[in-house]
C-alpha cells in the first residue's frame, strides 16, 4: 500500500504502457466489470473473471533478481545544480519509500560552497552508485554490492552491521539502523525487498538503491519523479537517453552532459560515480539562506 | 651460569625456585576472592550493557551515521595494540639472543593471549548484528581487511596460546608431581592432563626447543600483521587522517609502546604480590625501561611523519582534521597524549632512578592510558570530519561522546582481560620454573625428581 500511495499522481510513461496492454487484455473478455486504482494513480475497469490475488515473489525470487539486476540496463542519473531551490520534495518521497526517519536520508539536499568567495548552492546528494565503490570492496561478507546494471545494493538479510562501508564511503551515503526502523510494526512479517532495501532492519545499513523496484517495474526513482523543479534526469547509459522527472522530456545523455560541462563528485578519488552534476550556473532560484560552516 | 655439582644444593635451591614460582598458585587469601569477586561484578554489569545494546539497538550509544565507529573500535585497535608485546618480548628479543628477556616472556605471553582475545570480543560487540556472526565464515568475502584481520588475529592467538604452553609443559611436571600435598585434586588432575606425560628426557626438551623456536619465527609475520591489517581497516579508506601509507608501520611502533607499559605494570603487580623481588629484579625494570625509550623513540619519529608531512602542506581536508588536532576540539587530548605519552616517558627514562621499579610502573601506567587515548583521537576525529558537510541532521550526529552503555561495555572489556591473566597467574607460575632453573645452574635431572621434601 505503501508504494501504492507514494506513487499516486506520478504517472510515468511505462507505467502507462503497461496500462495500455492490461486494457486491451480485458476488452476480449465480457462479464461484470469493477473500478481499480492503479499504482500510477489511475482508475480502470477490469473484468471480475481476471481478478486473481496479487502474488508476491518469494524472499528467494527477490534475493535471486536483485543480485542479478536488470539485464542490459546501465542506470545513470544526472542532477541539474542550477535547478534545485531546496523544495525537498526528492528527500521526502524517498524516506516514504524507503521507510525511513527523519534523520536517515538516502538523498540529502546539501548547502555547499566550494570556496570562500564563491557562490553558494544546493546539491541534492545521493550514493553516487560508483563503478569503482570503495564500500562494497570493504565488505566482508557480500552484503552490499554492484549489479551489472550499476546499481550498488545492501542485502540486509546478510548484512552484520561493521559499518565498514559507512567508514569507506566519501560521499557519506550511507545511513544504519541504530534503532528499530520506522514503521517496523506496520511492516512487521513483510516479504524483504532487496531493490527496496525495505522492511528496512535494527543493525543493518541502508542507502540510495536508485529505486530499483521502481526500475524493475518500469518507474523513475522515487526522487525523481517527485522533484517539482525538474533537477533531475534519469535513463540507461547503453541507450545513451535520460528522462526528466519533471517535464518527462527525454534527451540525449552525451549532449547533455556535454552542453552543460557536467562533472562528478570528487572525481579526483578515483571512485568513478554514475551521477553526474550539471554545474550551478544561471540558477533558476537564488540561494535564501546563509551559508552554514559545517565541515 | 656454573653449574651446581652438589645433588643436595641442587634440590635446596631448586625447591626455593618451586616454591617462590608457585606462590602465587598457592596462595588462596581474602585479597585474592576480593580481586574476582569486583573483577566479576564489572563483568556482569558490563554483559548487562551490552544486552540493553543489542535489544535497543546500537543506538544506546553516541555513535551515528557520520562517526559510525566509536570507543569500540579506538579500543579494540588499543587491545590489538597491547596484545602485540608477546611478540615483541617472547619471540624477537629471544631470537635475538637477549638473555634478561627470558624470564618476562611469560608474563608477556599471558598479556598477549588476554588482550588478543578481548580485541575479538570487542568487535563481535561493536557488531550490529552479532547474531550474524557466522556469516563472516559461510559467506566472508576475502577482499575485506575484516576477513584478513580475522584470519590473523584468530592465527596469532592460536600461537600466543601454543607459546605459553608448550614450555609450560615441564612445569607443569613439576607442579603434578611436587604440589600434590598443597593443591586440591582437580588443580591436580588438569596439570596431569595438561603435561601430556612430561618425563623430562633429553628427547623431549629438545622437542620442546624445536617446537619454540618454530612458533617463535612463525609469529614474526603474524605479529607484524595483526597491527598492520588493523590500520588497514583506517589506511583502506579515502578519509583524511587515514588515508596514510605509514599507518601500518606507525600503529606497529605504537603497538610495542602500549605492550611494553602494560608488560612493565604487570611485572610491578607480580613482584609487589607475590613476592618475586628476586625474580623480576630490579635489572628487569631497568632494560624494559631502556626498551621503551627505544620503543617510543621509533613511535616519535613515526608521529613526525604522521604530522608534519600533512601539516606542511595543509590540504583542505586534511587541513581540517589537523587544525582539530592541534588547535581545535581534541587539541587537549592531542597535546597530553604527546607529551605525557610519549615525550616525557622518553626524557624521564633516560635517568636510571625513574627506571627503577616503582617510578617505572608509574610512568608505564600513564603512557598505557595515554596509548590508549591516542587510539580513540585516531579514530574519532577523523569521522567528524567527513568530505561533505554534514546537514539536516541532530547535533548528536556532528560530535561524538560516548554514552554509560558504552563506558561500561569497554570497562568490561578491561575487566574480562584482567581475569584472564588473573586466572592464568592462579593455575601456572608466572615465570618458566625450568628455565629459570637451568639457568641458575641446575640439572634438569632434579626437576622430574618425585621428592616430596
Amino acid at each position: 500500500m505503501k508504494t501504492l500511495g507514494a506513487s499516486i499522481g506520478v504517472a510515468s510513461v511505462a507505467g502507462s504502457s503497461s496500462l495500455l496492454n492490461s486494457c486491451a487484455k480485458i476488452e476480449s473478455n465480457n462479464g461484470d466489470k469493477i473500478k481499480l486504482l492503479t499504482s500510477s494513480g489511475e482508475l480502470v475497469e477490469v473484468d471480475k473473471s481476471q481478478l486473481k490475488p496479487a502474488e508476491m515473489p518469494s524472499l528467494t525470487e527477490f534475493q535471486k533478481r536483485g543480485r542479478e539486476g536488470l539485464p542490459g540496463k546501465s542506470w545513470v542519473m544526472v542532477i541539474d545544480l542550477a535547478k534545485c531551490r531546496n523544495a525537498r520534495q526528492c528527500m521526502k518521497a524517498c524516506q516514504n519509500h524507503h521507510q525511513l526517519r527523519p534523520e536517515q536520508h538516502h538523498i540529502n539536499v546539501l548547502q555547499m560552497q566550494d570556496a570562500e568567495h564563491t557562490a553558494p548552492y544546493y546539491m541534492p546528494k545521493p550514493c553516487q552508485h560508483c563503478d569503482n565503490p570503495p564500500c562494497t570492496k570493504v565488505c566482508p561478507v557480500n552484503a552490499t554490492f554492484k549489479r551489472d546494471d550499476g546499481i550498488v545494493l545492501i542485502d540486509n538479510e546478510r548484512c552484520i552491521g561493521c559499518r565498514f562501508c559507512i567508514a569507506a564511503c566519501p560521499y557519506s551515503a550511507r545511513v544504519f539502523n541504530w534503532f528499530e526502523p520506522r514503521d517496523a510494526e506496520k511492516y512487521k512479517g513483510v516479504t524483504y525487498n532487496i531493490e527496496a532495501n525495505v522492511p528496512q532492519k535494527k543493525g543493518t545499513i541502508s542507502k540510495c538503491l536508485f529505486s530499483a523496484d521502481r526500475l524493475r517495474d518500469g518507474k523513475l526513482p522515487s526522487c525523481v519523479s517527485a522533484c517539482p523543479n525538474g533537477v533531475y534526469w534519469f535513463g540507461d547509459r547503453n541507450e545513451d537517453a535520460v528522462t526528466n522527472g519533471t517535464t518527462k522530456e527525454t534527451v540525449n545523455l552525451t549532449a547533455l552532459l556535454k552542453q552543460n560541462a557536467a562533472y562528478t563528485l570528487m572525481e579526483e578519488l578515483g571512485t568513478k560515480p554514475r551521477v553526474y552534476y550539471l554545474p550551478p550556473k544561471d540558477r533558476a532560484f537564488p540561494f535564501q539562506e546563509e551559508i552554514k560552516n559545517d565541515h | 651460569m656454573e653449574k651446581i655439582e652438589s645433588a643436595a644444593e641442587s634440590r635446596k635451591l631448586l625447591n626455593k625456585i618451586t616454591n617462590d614460582l608457585t606462590r602465587s598458585i598457592v596462595k588462596k587469601d581474602e585479597l585474592t576472592r576480593f580481586w574476582f569477586f569486583i573483577l566479576i561484578m564489572f563483568v556482569i554489569v558490563g554483559l548487562w550493557g551490552w544486552i540493553v545494546q543489542i535489544k535497543t539497538g546500537l543506538g544506546v550509544t553516541g555513535m551515528r551515521d557520520y562517526v559510525s565507529w566509536g570507543m569500540y573500535i579506538a579500543n579494540f585497535v588499543f587491545f590489538v595494540a597491547v596484545s602485540l608485546i608477546g611478540f615483541l618480548i617472547s619471540s624477537a628479543l629471544h631470537l635475538l639472543k637477549i638473555p634478561w628477556a627470558k624470564p618476562i616472556s611469560r608474563v608477556a605471553e599471558q598479556v598477549a593471549i588476554a588482550f588478543v582475545a578481548l580485541a575479538g570480543i570487542i568487535i563481535v560487540m561493536d557488531m550490529g548484528r552479532p547474531d550474524r556472526f557466522m556469516n563472516i565464515f559461510l559467506h566472508g568475502r576475502f577482499a575485506s581487511p575484516i576477513i584478513w584481520d580475522v584470519t590473523v588475529i584468530t592465527t596469532y592467538l592460536a600461537i600466543s596460546v601454543l607459546l605459553f604452553y608448550i614450555p609450560l609443559i615441564p612445569d607443569l611436571a613439576i607442579l603434578r608431581d611436587k604440589m600434590s600435598d598443597k593443591l586440591p585434586k582437580w588443580q591436580l588432575t588438569m596439570y596431569k592432563i595438561l603435561s601430556l606425560g612430561w618425563k623430562g628426557s633429553a628427547e623431549q626438551y629438545k622437542t620442546i626447543y624445536h617446537a619454540m623456536r618454530v612458533l617463535m619465527i612463525l609469529i614474526i609475520p603474524v605479529g607484524l600483521s595483526i597491527h598492520t591489517v588493523t590500520s588497514w581497516l583506517f589506511a583502506a579508506t579515502l578519509r583524511s587522517g587515514w588515508d596514510t601509507a605509514i599507518l601500518g608501520p606507525y600503529f606497529v611502533a605504537g603497538a610495542f609502546v602500549a605492550g611494553t607499559a602494560a608488560v612493565i605494570m604487570v611485572m610491578y603487580v607480580y613482584r609487589l604480590r607475590y613476592g618475586l623481588k628476586d625474580y623480576f629484579e630490579d635489572f628487569h625494570f631497568d632494560y624494559m625501561g631502556k626498551l621503551l625509550v627505544f620503543v617510543c623513540l621509533v613511535y616519535l619519529y613515526f608521529n613526525v611523519n604522521e604530522y608534519l608531512v600533512p601539516g606542511y602542506k595543509m590540504k583542505e581536508a586534511d587541513g581540517i582534521h589537523l587544525n582539530e588536532l592541534f588547535q581545535g576540539n581534541y587539541s587537549g587530548v592531542f597535546w597530553i597524549v604527546q607529551v605525557a605519552g610519549l615525550i616525557l616517558p622518553i626524557f624521564l627514562l633516560l635517568f636510571s632512578y625513574f627506571r627503577k621499579p616503582l617510578p617505572i610502573s608509574i610512568i608505564s601506567f600513564v603512557v598505557l592510558i595515554m596509548a590508549w587515548l591516542k587510539r580513540y583521537i585516531i579514530v574519532i576525529p577523523t569521522l567528524e570530519h567527513p568530505f561533505l558537510p554534514v546537514q539536516n541532521v541532530p547535533g548528536i550526529f556532528q560530535h561524538y561522546s560516548p554514552t554509560s552503555i558504552e563506558v561500561m561495555i569497554t570497562i568490561f572489556s578491561f575487566v574480562a582481560a584482567l581475569i584472564i591473566i588473573s586466572v592464568l597467574a592462579k593455575l601456572f607460575p608466572v615465570i618458566t620454573i625450568w628455565e629459570y632453573a637451568s639457568e641458575k645452574g641446575i640439572d634438569k635431572k632434579y626437576l622430574t625428581e618425585n621428592d616430596k621434601n
